[in-house]
């Protein structure tokens, strides 16, 4: 399902307009499997599933699979409808360079909501 | 098409507070029984717009929202260009009775969200006899803070951006879109570093755990709603704090987030009419 971020978040040229100056790499952490997402100019260019040697990143979203699951459903209960949301009950780690995902943060909080059940491509 | 106009009106006032003059914006609408309304950390009185726009509040009621100083289109005082802007409660409490006093209102009813709902809970303790009632929106007796809040004023991070991004999750899922992005709109056009001074108050200052059970309903009564999005303000916190006041009366908005009477003010209103018809019963 996660690689499917790549093309939702293309799709949508508001959101790749939005990011159009955001250049990076972050890890994408769900319970035990990482994913390295990489973003030239607010277009995903890819998303490589771990695990890796030495994965080079800015920054980390760290979840187990039943917080992200949580996340990810299509109407996510209280608690779980916002990365900050999990930030808050301490569910969800965000850690590195943090000025990045701070800078952008509509722009990573609406791509990853792309993976909801039921969210427009 | 043809123009058409909101019921509101809006004036400056010259004040002195905190022995410093100050140029406030307050906005009204409405007859009868003051109803005073405090916004939210960041953001100003448009939030309670909706209010202002509702015969069955205005029909009965005075509603009065003014912009804090530094918010919205009030000033910050002289000098602000070298100060760093930090809220506390003392300064919010000043700020609401003075301003109250001010405009003349006899026993305002006060309603406050979020920090407005903080320092309600403080006047309720400290000044009841100032108000006939006092209803605390997404009021809990303290928040611990859940990131770091200097990514709210500092040159590297657009401010509006952040702000409008930080609070963007506490509105609830099912608020209609253009109630929501104006709710958000608010935060995105706050100056810098307001938002982060008043979280100061949020986080920090205002920390009343260890008295709010101090409240005496009978001098002054109170009721709590709270939105069951909200997870700055949880309902649970809500509920303790309701819990812990003999005689205060609470309320869990199904569906609603931390902006209640701004994100969805028709499905707010289905919480708010109920509470001034007891408070006019009294």
């Amino acid at each position: 399902m996660i690689e499917t971020l790549q093309q939702r978040v293309n799709d949508d040229q508001g959101l790749v307009r939005r990011g159009r100056y955001l250049t990076t790499s972050f890890l994408l952490e769900v319970g035990a499997t990482p994913w390295l997402i990489s973003i030239f100019e607010g277009r995903i260019v890819s998303v490589t599933r771990g695990p890796f040697v030495m994965p080079s990143s800015s920054f980390a979203l760290r979840a187990s699979e039943q917080e992200w699951q949580k996340f990810w459903s299509r109407r996510p209960p209280p608690g779980s409808n916002d990365l900050l949301a999990l930030i808050k009950r301490r569910t969800l780690k965000a850690e590195g360079n943090l000025q990045i995902f701070m800078s952008h943060l509509r722009y990573f909080k609406e791509a990853l909501a792309k993976l909801r059940e039921g969210a427009a491509a | 098409m043809s123009a058409r106009f909101e019921p509101i009106t809006g004036r400056y006032m010259h004040l002195d507070l905190f022995g410093r003059p100050h140029r406030i914006y307050v906005e009204e609408a409405g007859e009868g029984t003051p109803l005073l309304c405090l916004h939210t950390a960041g953001s100003d009185g448009r939030q309670y717009r909706g209010l202002m726009n509702d015969a069955r509040v205005t029909g009965n009621h005075r509603v009065i929202a003014f912009d804090m100083p530094w918010h919205g289109k009030s000033s910050p005082p002289a000098g602000w260009h070298d100060e760093e802007y930090q809220l506390t409660s003392a300064q919010y409490t000043t700020m609401v009775l003075e301003i109250s006093a001010a405009l003349g209102l006899d026993r305002p009813i006060l309603i406050g969200c979020s920090i407005g709902g903080r320092i309600a809970l403080h006047l309720a303790l400290e000044h009841p006899e100032s108000f006939r009632a006092i209803i605390g929106l997404q009021a809990g007796a303290h928040v611990d803070p859940y990131y770091d809040l200097n990514f709210l004023h500092r040159a590297d991070v657009h401010g509006g951006e952040v702000c409008g991004a930080i609070v963007s999750g506490l509105v609830g899922p099912d608020a209609p879109d253009k109630e929501r992005w104006e709710t958000l709109w608010h935060y995105m056009q706050g100056g810098p570093g307001v938002f982060k001074g008043d979280l100061y108050f949020y986080k920090l200052d205002g920390d009343i755990r260890g008295r709010v059970a101090q409240i005496d309903t009978r001098r002054c009564p109170l009721f709590l709603l709270s939105g069951e999005y909200d997870y700055s303000c949880t309902p649970e916190e809500t509920l303790a704090v309701a819990k812990s006041i003999p005689g205060c009366e609470v309320t869990i908005m199904k569906g609603l987030g931390h902006f209640p009477m701004s994100e969805d003010p028709q499905a707010f209103m289905t919480h708010l009419l109920p509470v001034l018809e007891k408070i006019a019963g009294n």
